[in-house]
């Protein structure tokens, strides 16, 4: 694999095209604002970050913060229209895969991140909520998280921390 | 839905041959474990070894199946692969649901009518 510099441009000669590109370069690809397809996106990261030397730890890591965050455009900005698209990138970087969001879904209520609700701490059962860990998972899980409205579309950027990797640099 | 149900004396097991409890399945799982818990086992186990994917959806419908199967009986989870494991506890819903780490060291530790000892 490629010694990467930290550069912020997740580029890579030959990463062209919308879709997936090569093992050391960018994830790229666009899908529809529903559960199949976010699922079907999910499983083929997977794949692509695995084959790219990303341990299992980490893959598992990025694919669960990668659910929770297109989950909640799919609920939330999109409210179930599967007519919406969303523009998904994943670029390796040392300090961590930088994943860019972009939809044109309704904003963030009040412009800013959710901050999700704390574990559970109650053990009635009756009392349980049984949603609103997803934001807590990515607040947990996620670093460098950033929200912008720009031009009518939402941009989320996160950074996925890789915790076993011995790259090169 | 893949649930393959199987009675062990008073325990439901109930087995999730699905790879990914996701946003995708929810609600089709919470109905489906539901229907799969049965009225009567007082003790509904959830064998959870093939599945290596949970979002916090899928942890919902788990809460979701655990209130609908009702007072008085009890849902417990087994065989957890780590991804699966690593998102209750961050969610520290570790602590409510009991959790097992295989099926044989659940049934084995199903309480017994006769209470010899």
């Amino acid at each position: 694999m490629a010694a990467r510099r930290g550069a912020s441009s997740g580029h890579r000669p030959g990463a062209d095209g919308r879709n997936v590109g090569p093992v050391a370069g960018a994830i790229r690809l666009t899908l529809p604002a529903e559960p199949k397809a976010v699922r079907r996106a999910l499983v083929r990261i997977c794949t692509e970050l695995l084959g790219a030397g990303i341990s299992e730890d980490d893959a598992a890591t990025a694919e669960l913060v990668l659910a929770e965050v297109l989950n909640n455009v799919v609920e939330h900005a999109f409210q179930g229209n599967a007519d919406g698209r969303i523009e998904l990138t994943i670029a390796p970087e040392e300090a961590g895969l930088a994943c860019e969001l972009r939809d044109n879904g309704r904003p963030m209520p009040g412009g800013a991140l959710p901050a999700g609700h704390g574990p559970a701490c109650s053990t009635a059962v009756s009392a349980l909520p049984e949603g609103g860990f997803g934001w807590f998972l990515i607040h947990s899980l996620a670093r460098d998280l950033a929200y912008a409205r720009i031009d009518g579309a939402n941009i989320l950027a996160l950074r996925i921390p890789l915790s076993a990797r011995a790259q090169a640099s | 839905m893949q649930l393959k149900t199987e009675d062990r004396g008073d325990v439901r097991l109930v087995l999730v041959a699905e790879p990914r409890i996701d946003a995708a399945i929810a609600i089709q799982f919470k109905e489906a474990l539901r229907t799969a818990a049965g009225e009567s086992a007082p003790r509904v186990l959830l064998d959870l070894s093939e599945v290596r994917f949970l979002d916090s959806s899928g942890l919902g419908a788990l809460v979701a199946a655990m209130k609908l199967i009702g007072t008085g009986r009890r849902l417990e989870l087994a065989a957890l692969q780590a991804s699966v494991e690593r998102v209750f506890r961050l969610t520290r819903m570790d602590t409510v649901f009991t959790i097992h780490a295989s099926i044989a060291e659940a049934l084995g530790a199903s309480p017994r009518l006769t209470d010899a000892g």
